[in-house]
């Protein structure tokens, strides 16, 4: 018995990393903190987060609301538009499915809008289906500032840039209405396995 | 919301040569006037974050944006409808 090629099998295993990394990019061990302003300061008792638009009755939960939702553990893969990727990264949060279940809306598309006023844009479609969550835990402790805690969105299968730390409001808009880096050369949608980076990638 | 004093905050004299390329020009002693609070600072004073994926430039009295800047794919991308006034002299 025993057909099977060792080294065959070690060879796809070396293509199956590879491939793990997107184009362009290369991997830390480390979490490099990117920011382009003042980190906000958010006190827990003043914190809420809303979705807001084109929704008819907009919702808004409290830090105490927020929490009490059902949480999901996922472990995920970031890739900064910077070059840098880590991996296997474990956030606690909650599914933008359940946030936004029940929601009806024109919308096709939402803009995150963060305290300290940073913006960015996607598709509704791209919050949905078990593609994103707002995190509140980063391996096992508690989202730090810099990371943007108290809670951020994680949209893991875009550049981290549209994952919008200390975020605040959830807008659905009808028209897609560009952000913070999207009106300035960064690409509008942002997908790291076909390099959009800037305008015209 | 509070913010506190940012680690990774640089000031106007950091982004010297990357101005100096765009306008020719030495800049850090460059007046500009903040559209949103109308505040005027010396170019040298502002508050820089270049830790980003552009480098973002905000007014030192309300830190609003004043300039965004993309350099990239040998190209600039300049956002500046922060800055209202930029006053400097004729080399």
């Amino acid at each position: 018995m025993g057909f099977v090629s060792r080294g065959f099998r070690g060879k796809r295993r070396g293509e199956a990393s590879s491939t793990r990394l997107p184009p362009g990019q290369y991997l830390v061990t480390d979490w490099p903190v990117l920011s382009a302003g003042p980190t906000p300061r958010v006190a827990l008792d003043d914190w809420t987060f809303s979705i807001e638009g084109e929704i008819d009755e907009p919702r808004k939960w409290t830090w105490k609301e927020f929490n009490a939702l059902p949480s999901e553990d996922v472990t995920k893969d970031i890739h900064c538009v910077t070059k840098w990727s880590k991996f296997d990264v474990e956030f606690k949060g909650v599914s933008l499915d359940t946030l936004l279940d029940g929601v009806d809306t024109a919308a096709e598309h939402a803009t995150q809008i963060s305290y300290g006023g940073y913006t960015t844009n996607l598709p509704l479609d791209d919050l949905m289906g078990n593609k994103a969550w707002i995190v509140y835990e980063a391996n096992g402790e508690p989202l730090a500032p810099e990371h943007g805690g108290p809670a951020r969105m994680v949209v893991p299968h875009l550049y981290f840039w549209k994952s919008a730390k200390w975020i605040r409001t959830l807008r659905l808009d009808k028209d897609d209405i560009p952000g913070f880096w999207e009106t300035n050369g960064y690409h509008n949608y942002g997908d790291p396995w076909r390099e959009q980076r800037y305008w015209g990638d | 919301m509070t913010t506190q004093i940012d680690e990774m905050r640089l000031d106007g004299n950091a982004i010297g040569g990357l101005l100096h390329e765009i306008f020719a020009v030495e800049m850090t002693n460059a007046v500009g006037t903040c559209a949103h609070c109308g505040a005027v600072n010396e170019v040298g004073r502002v508050h820089v974050y270049v830790h980003a994926p552009g480098t973002v430039v905000r007014c030192p009295d309300c830190e609003q944006v004043l300039m965004k800047i993309v350099r990239a794919k040998g190209r600039y991308w300049i956002e500046m409808t922060g800055t209202r006034l930029l006053e400097f002299a004729v080399p």
